[in-house]
């Protein structure tokens, strides 16, 4: 444990910030949808017998039509035979309740939304079906929750970091070895509209699915291959990583809108929203992606003999060269995995938003450069965490979310980030670079440290 | 020392000066006089505390307890600049020149002579000329501090005290990367200094300096004052063991030789005119040191050796095999390594743990697949630890953390783990203390015993004489001369083929660096 936040300090200012954004967004919740169902269905077993007439009335919307088709499968599913359910306009309610005064039954209770509870006809039904009066209304009931953590806000959150996480993790090495790499907003276009035009050309909107499949690896082998020759100038020529980057960023940008001619591509099979949109076993596939990145890029860099080697070579290329690592492969490696990385998130990006346009990631870089150092990954290279990287990540990701949540302005909302950015980064610079454990009361290791200085 | 003559009252005392950090006592009950126009060398080994008293008395540093009085005034030193404004002036190691700057911008930086918000250059120019002329050193005020040697810098930290009326002058290692000639010019410029009724404070590891410079010698040790003496009244082994506490019969192990076959064999190796035609051969369980001025190319030859650059010229034979070397790799292949001279900047990863840094050139053996097995390289690194006694508080210790000694020890240890058998050591003691000194050559002594082939580059004639079973002298990037009777030989021998002209007089002590 105390090695946990040793190693990821940042950690702790995740948790501050979720939990405030959690007591800043409670507020009163009703359920809704199909899992608002099952709570009806438990009250309706409790307030009605089994031959009781029950009307289920659904709006039009979509959540509220699901919740009464929910439920009338489960209350015939259990045993209430006696269900009429109604979906659609207040009309259709009057009609069905005018219908039931003319069989002469007597209305156990009506089941519904509370959006419908609104309605004039449900309200005034003393008036209207006199016959049907008496009868209970079954509304889910309230209660006070977060709405920060809604499920559906917390997957919205990883949705919204999916692609900067993604291309943080190649650009954890490259800082690592001391360098950096500004070209990954522009490769993030480059590799969208690469991927789209090949699906494009290959079919449009009626192709199959392993065409999805091609213009993915095509879009992200091209970035590899721009990766490739940035890292050669790089490792080969000791062009400044900045400078390089900096020339790669304006010219892949430039590819972009000439290779579209400055037109987003919509001509992409229905299959090229799975990656970004698409769930399997029940989670969503962007979730899916970052876990089995993660893991592997943190074993990787942890486990094996190439990750120490990246170590190595940021802490002292020289000291790394005299000990017989391939420094010129190494640094070769970590702007091409960067470089896949974008193009990887050009593709979630083109999945998310189902098309292809060469202005896609702009400022890209400066978010996954700032996942990176607010994950503690140090500029001056040789030290930094896989994972501190991802908490990294979400830390911008859940500034940016709770703050929409609390409805600012974007405005602000660039100001407020900017600051918690630099904050984060200070406080770790004026606590010895030992974050915020130095806050904690348990010390770890540091004490030996001072010892010696 | 304490009763003087009124007129003999001391330029400065420390007097009980105590100064803990968490979890170490830095110094304890510690007192120090300086006399106007005297030089005290301050000696100890690292660690005994001299640059935590020296950044006290700059006013880095406030101590727990103890006072400061100039001039029989006690004062406060709460920042450095109230040091400087009261006449101390420190010239560290690492000088505090800014090398874009001209000479005369960095004398006067922060305190330029100005009218009217413009800076009067001519001024300062004639002060900074005024100033070298006192020293005794002309160096033109406008070129750029990148330019000069470290010597030339030197003189520019000594004219920049003197622009302060600096009364105080301590000197931290000054002679660490001087020629011999220019520690003779420094020493001139000390002895100057003297006369002119300055307090000289100057530290150094270098004993024999210490008889040549200073009028007395102050010992800590452990953050203890072990004495204070008059230089007349001590020997080098007095001093020895008053900073290691503890008496050394010999600087240097004895050893039986057992040579062996043939190891490495170099023919007419060039590269520039660092490396001029370089031809010697090393036996199984021979020491072979390399002596020679600093830039006689005996770095630059063992670099070529090792693949770290690229040879133009030449052959290398490895067991009287030709090898290919082009990179360390390959020289690694050949089991041939590398202790480099500048061990911080080339030989550790310092921000790394010493597991880390151990393991670094051994991977490929601690690994299964491409995963690196930690709990092998655990043990090999622990048994390693046991045998060159290592002293780390644990195997995830930061290497910049560990002293000299064990630093060389763990770079020693990771060459031994990739099962080295040509061994070259560049400066095998640099930075490092006077016992540890002793357990590197007895771990270089038990290498050659081993059957390893010892190349020893060093700038220290005694290390060069009291270890090397033969010496190759190099002078301009040419082998100028071996000697075979190490046991007959002397500094002056070396000295001799070392320079092309006889040894002058200051070069006695034999240092070449």
């Amino acid at each position: 444990m105390t090695k946990l936040f040793a190693d990821y300090g940042m950690i702790l200012v995740l948790v501050a910030l979720c939990a405030l954004f959690s007591f800043l967004t409670v507020k009163e919740q009703v359920p809704s949808g199909a899992s608002a169902a099952d709570v009806l269905l438990q009250q309706v077993g409790v307030d009605c017998g089994k031959m009781d007439t029950i009307l289920v009335v659904g709006a039009a919307n979509r959540d509220s039509a699901l919740l009464a088709e929910s439920l009338d499968r489960k209350l015939k599913g259990a045993g209430f035979s006696n269900t009429r359910t109604v979906v659609g306009s207040p009309r259709d309610a009057r009609l069905a309740l005018d219908d039931l005064q003319a069989e002469g039954r007597k209305l156990a209770a009506i089941v519904t939304a509370p959006d419908v509870l609104k309605w004039r006809v449900l309200e005034r039904i003393a008036e209207t079906h006199p016959t049907l009066a008496g009868c209970k209304l079954i509304v889910p009931k309230s209660y006070y929750w977060p709405g920060f953590l809604k499920w559906r806000n917390l997957l919205a959150i990883v949705d919204r970091i999916v692609v900067i996480a993604v291309i943080a993790i190649g650009m954890t090495m490259v800082i690592i070895t001391a360098g950096i790499d500004l070209s990954v907003g522009s490769l993030i276009a480059l590799s969208a509209v690469i991927g789209t035009l090949v699906m494009k050309h290959l079919g449009g909107l009626d192709a199959p699915a392993w065409v999805v499949l091609v213009g993915f690896l095509a879009g992200t082998l091209a970035c590899g291959a721009v990766g490739a020759f940035g890292g050669f100038a790089v490792a080969q020529f000791k062009v400044p990583p900045f400078i390089t980057t900096l020339g790669i960023m304006l010219m892949a940008r430039g590819l972009a809108f000439l290779i579209t001619g400055g037109f987003s591509i919509y001509q992409v099979p229905e299959a090229l929203s799975w990656l970004g949109q698409g769930r399997s076993l029940g989670v969503p596939n962007t979730v899916l992606l970052l876990v089995v990145l993660y893991v592997v890029a943190h074993v990787f860099m942890s486990r094996t003999r190439l990750g120490r080697y990246i170590y190595a070579v940021g802490g002292n290329e020289q000291a790394a060269r005299l000990s017989g690592v391939p420094v010129k492969f190494v640094i070769v490696f970590v702007y091409v995995i960067s470089a896949l990385a974008a193009g990887l998130g050009g593709c979630i990006q083109a999945s998310q938003l189902k098309t292809g346009t060469p202005n896609m990631g702009v400022m890209f870089e400066l978010y996954v450069i700032a996942a990176v150092v607010v994950g503690g990954t140090s500029l001056a290279g040789g030290s930094g965490r896989i994972l501190g990287t991802l908490i990294g990540a979400f830390i911008i990701s859940v500034i940016q979310n709770g703050m929409n949540l609390l409805g600012m302005e974007s405005y602000t909302q660039q100001v407020v980030l900017g600051g918690v950015i630099l904050g984060a980064v200070l406080l770790d610079k004026v606590r010895g670079g030992k974050g915020i454990t130095a806050f904690l009361p348990f010390r770890t290791g540091s004490s030996k440290e001072r010892k010696r200085a | 020392m304490k009763n003087r003559p009124a007129d003999q009252h001391p330029l400065l005392q420390m007097n009980g000066i105590d100064k803990s950090f968490p979890g170490v006592h830095a110094l304890k009950n510690v007192s120090l006089d300086l006399r106007a126009g005297e030089v005290l060398a301050l000696m100890g080994e690292n660690g005994a505390g001299k640059s935590t008293l020296i950044k006290i008395l700059g006013g880095a540093y406030h101590p727990d307890s103890g006072e400061i009085v100039l001039d029989g005034r006690p004062m406060h030193v709460s920042s450095p600049t109230v040091a400087q404004a009261a006449g101390i002036s420190i010239i560290y190691q690492e000088f505090n020149l800014i090398p874009d700057l001209t000479v005369r911008e960095n004398i006067f930086l922060g305190r330029e002579r100005v009218r009217h918000g413009f800076i009067r250059a001519a001024e300062e120019q004639r002060e900074a000329l005024g100033l070298f002329e006192k020293i005794g050193m002309e160096i033109d005020p406008n070129r750029r501090c990148r330019d000069l040697t470290v010597a030339q810098q030197q003189t520019v930290e000594i004219a920049k005290a003197l622009s302060v009326n600096a009364r105080i002058i301590v000197m931290d290692e000054p002679t660490a990367a001087l020629t011999s000639q220019e520690v003779a010019h420094l020493f001139a410029i000390i002895k100057d200094l003297r006369a002119q009724g300055i307090g000289v404070i100057y530290i150094s590891h270098r004993i024999d300096e210490i008889f040549d410079v200073a009028d007395r010698v102050m010992v800590l040790r452990d953050g203890a004052h072990v004495g204070t003496l008059p230089v007349g009244s001590i020997t080098r082994e007095m001093l020895i063991e008053m900073m290691v506490g503890r008496s050394i019969e010999a600087e240097f192990p004895g050893r039986a030789v057992r040579l062996g076959p043939e190891r490495l064999r170099v023919e007419d190796l060039c590269r520039g005119d660092a490396v001029r035609g370089v031809s010697f051969s090393v036996r199984a369980g021979e020491i072979l040191g390399f002596a020679g001025l600093v830039g006689a190319g005996r770095t630059e030859t063992m670099r070529i050796i090792f693949g770290a650059d690229a040879a133009e010229r030449g052959r290398i034979f490895v067991d009287g095999r030709e090898a290919t070397i082009r990179s360390p790799r390959d020289a690694m292949r050949h089991r041939i390594c590398l202790l480099s001279e500048d061990r911080k900047g080339e030989g550790l990863v310092l921000k790394h743990s010493v597991r880390e840094n151990f393991g670094l050139p051994n991977l490929k053996r601690f690994s299964r697949g491409v995963f690196v097995d930690q709990r092998t390289e655990r043990s090999a690194f622990a048994e390693y630890i046991d045998t060159l006694r290592i002293k780390v508080s644990d195997q995830e210790q930061i290497a910049e953390n560990v002293s000299g000694g064990n630093q060389q020890k763990v770079v020693l240890a990771k060459w031994l783990a990739h099962r080295a058998d040509i061994i070259i050591i560049d400066e095998p003691t640099r930075g490092i203390d006077v016992g540890a000194k002793y357990e590197i050559y007895q771990l270089m002594n038990r290498l050659a015993a081993d059957g390893k082939a010892i190349i020893m580059v060093s700038s220290e004639l005694p290390e060069i004489l009291g270890m090397s079973d033969r010496i190759i002298v190099m002078h301009e990037g040419r082998v100028k001369g071996e000697i075979r009777d190490v046991a007959g030989a002397r500094q002056e021998d070396i000295l001799a083929m070392a320079i092309a002209e006889p040894a002058s007089v200051e070069d006695r002590y034999g240092r070449s660096e």
